[in-house]
């Protein structure tokens, strides 16, 4: 191939990726004014918190109890090979609150949450709903996703800090039921292991990956094409986005909180 | 009294509109007719300004549209919409009491749905239908819905976007025949596109006919048949011979 059509073909795919970035930032930065501005839409609020939030938690729940669990028969068994079976409370709690809680929780919402919100918005706007709320002196911003990611900014920190507890709970049941452990020393160890920076970082974590996931959902759904295909393109492409932006934004604020 | 001059829209390569101009009348019914994708709903969207056209000028009451305050503007609309675009989440009602239920046209939640049970029973729907959800309606009824919710809030200018299309020919007979009584009722001004004849001649005080990204010819609907025109002629007698060509 010609050097010159390589280079005009990387241009070309260079641009289009910043254009994509340019385009997905002018849509958060407009998310967050419309949220500050009125009208408010309250009812469509708390259904976004009911959705987010609360039918959320048994999959949250689930997700935290089997990998905390998981987590202790893996700190047992590694810890056995050099006598360090005693520190299984310490790592869970610091594994779960400070990384595996946040991403987990995150994915997880990213698989129920943003791939739902992307589905429903991008029907919306393939069916005409969008236009009927323009029509209706109804502004899709401030409607649909305004609430949608306000909601998602407040209850994935609650979500992360439920996942961090159930987490730990796993992890607790297994060793004092499994491998041994004094109920009273396992709980009096974790609480005494974890510092106040490592639940502020779990919570932080929790509130951006939420709006990273509500965020991707409704600019995704908002920029679908036409028909079915429109629709499974933009859910797709929503929650790959959500996912990889998650794991990127975990690895910042992780050199943020801890190695500073 | 709304006016489209010299308007041009493109998408991609793909020129749609290519210089329309039209006027229509306050408290008249205008219809624009014409083939599949010749632009019709996106001269409609561009008075609303859900499309921003590429150039020329579009006056709704001698103000540019979209000046001014957006809400006011939009307010003085109602729409129904091709396929209803009724929204699935919410109950009948609710739907149709829309803007009455948020923004400057706010009213208590009992009044609005009243106004709401009213409106259904002005397009032939019985009060328990207001509880249902648009997924539970049938095609015929979602349109009534739809042409209730454009009505509720007694816009001054109503646009029909091709109002009978996908219904059976009664249900369009009824659906034609709801749309001229209730433009006439509410003295508004009416805009339809459609490509179905017989809500033409139902809905029509004036017709316009949209080829090319240009309107080929417009005047009452009284004067349809003799127009002369040969894109008209094509149209109205459905032959595949004429100026417009059958394969797009």
């Amino acid at each position: 191939m010609n050097p010159i059509t390589l280079l005009a073909r990387l241009g070309r795919a260079a641009l289009a990726g910043m254009s994509a970035v340019g385009r997905a930032a002018l849509f958060a930065l407009s998310a967050f004014s419309h949220m500050i501005r009125p009208p408010y839409y309250p009812r469509e609020f708390f259904y976004a918190l009911l959705n987010i939030g609360w039918l959320s938690l048994p999959v949250v729940g689930l997700t935290a109890i089997f990998t905390g669990g998981a987590l202790a028969l893996q700190i047992y068994a590694g810890g056995a090979r050099f006598n360090a079976e005693a520190v299984v409370p310490q790592i869970v709690a610091i594994g779960m609150v400070r990384e595996l809680g946040p991403v987990l929780v995150g994915l997880m919402i990213a698989a129920r949450v943003t791939s739902s919100i992307a589905a429903e918005i991008a029907t919306m706007k393939v069916t005409e709903q969008i236009d009927a709320l323009v029509t209706l002196s109804t502004h899709p911003m401030k409607y649909l996703v305004a609430p949608r990611v306000l909601a998602a900014l407040i209850t994935v920190p609650v979500l992360v800090g439920i996942g961090d507890i159930i987490g730990i709970m796993g992890g607790y049941t297994v060793a004092v039921q499994n491998l041994g452990f004094n109920a009273a020393a396992y709980l009096k160890n974790t609480v005494d292991f974890l510092e106040p920076l490592d639940i502020i970082s779990s919570l932080v974590k929790g509130a951006a990956f939420g709006t990273i996931a509500a965020m991707m959902g409704c600019y995704y759904g908002m920029q679908s094409g036409r028909g079915a295909q429109g629709v499974g393109r933009a859910t797709k492409g929503s929650v790959e986005s959500a996912a990889v932006l998650i794991l990127a934004a975990n690895f910042v604020l992780t050199g943020v909180f801890f190695s500073l | 009294m709304i006016r489209m001059e010299n308007v041009h829209k493109a998408f991609g390569d793909n020129q749609v509109l290519n210089g329309m101009s039209l006027e229509i009348a306050k408290g008249s019914s205008m219809v624009i007719i014409g083939g599949s994708g010749t632009g019709k709903s996106v001269a409609l969207k561009s008075i609303l300004g859900l499309i921003q056209p590429d150039s020329g000028e579009i006056y709704v009451d001698g103000k540019p549209s979209g000046s001014g305050d957006r809400d006011k503007f939009l307010a003085r609309f109602g729409m129904l919409f091709q396929g209803g675009a009724l929204f699935d989440s919410l109950p009948v009602w609710q739907n149709v009491a829309f803007r009455l239920l948020r923004g400057a046209l706010k009213r208590p939640q009992e009044e609005a749905r009243e106004i709401a049970i009213e409106k259904l029973r002005r397009v032939g729907l019985r009060a328990k239908v207001a509880d249902l959800y648009p997924s539970e309606l049938s095609g015929g009824m979602q349109k009534r819905v739809g042409l209730a919710r454009a009505i509720a809030a007694e816009p001054e200018i109503i646009f029909f976007d091709e109002p009978t299309t996908g219904l059976d020919p009664i249900m369009s007979g009824v659906i034609n025949d709801l749309i001229r009584e209730i433009v006439v009722e509410m003295g508004a001004t009416a805009m339809t596109i459609t490509h179905d004849m017989t809500s033409v001649r139902a809905i029509a005080d004036n017709v316009a006919m949209l080829h090319g990204g240009v309107i080929q010819w417009t005047g009452p609907v009284s004067e349809m048949d003799q127009s002369g025109d040969p894109y008209m002629e094509q149209f109205i007698h459905g032959r595949a011979d004429g100026p417009i060509e059958a394969v797009r």
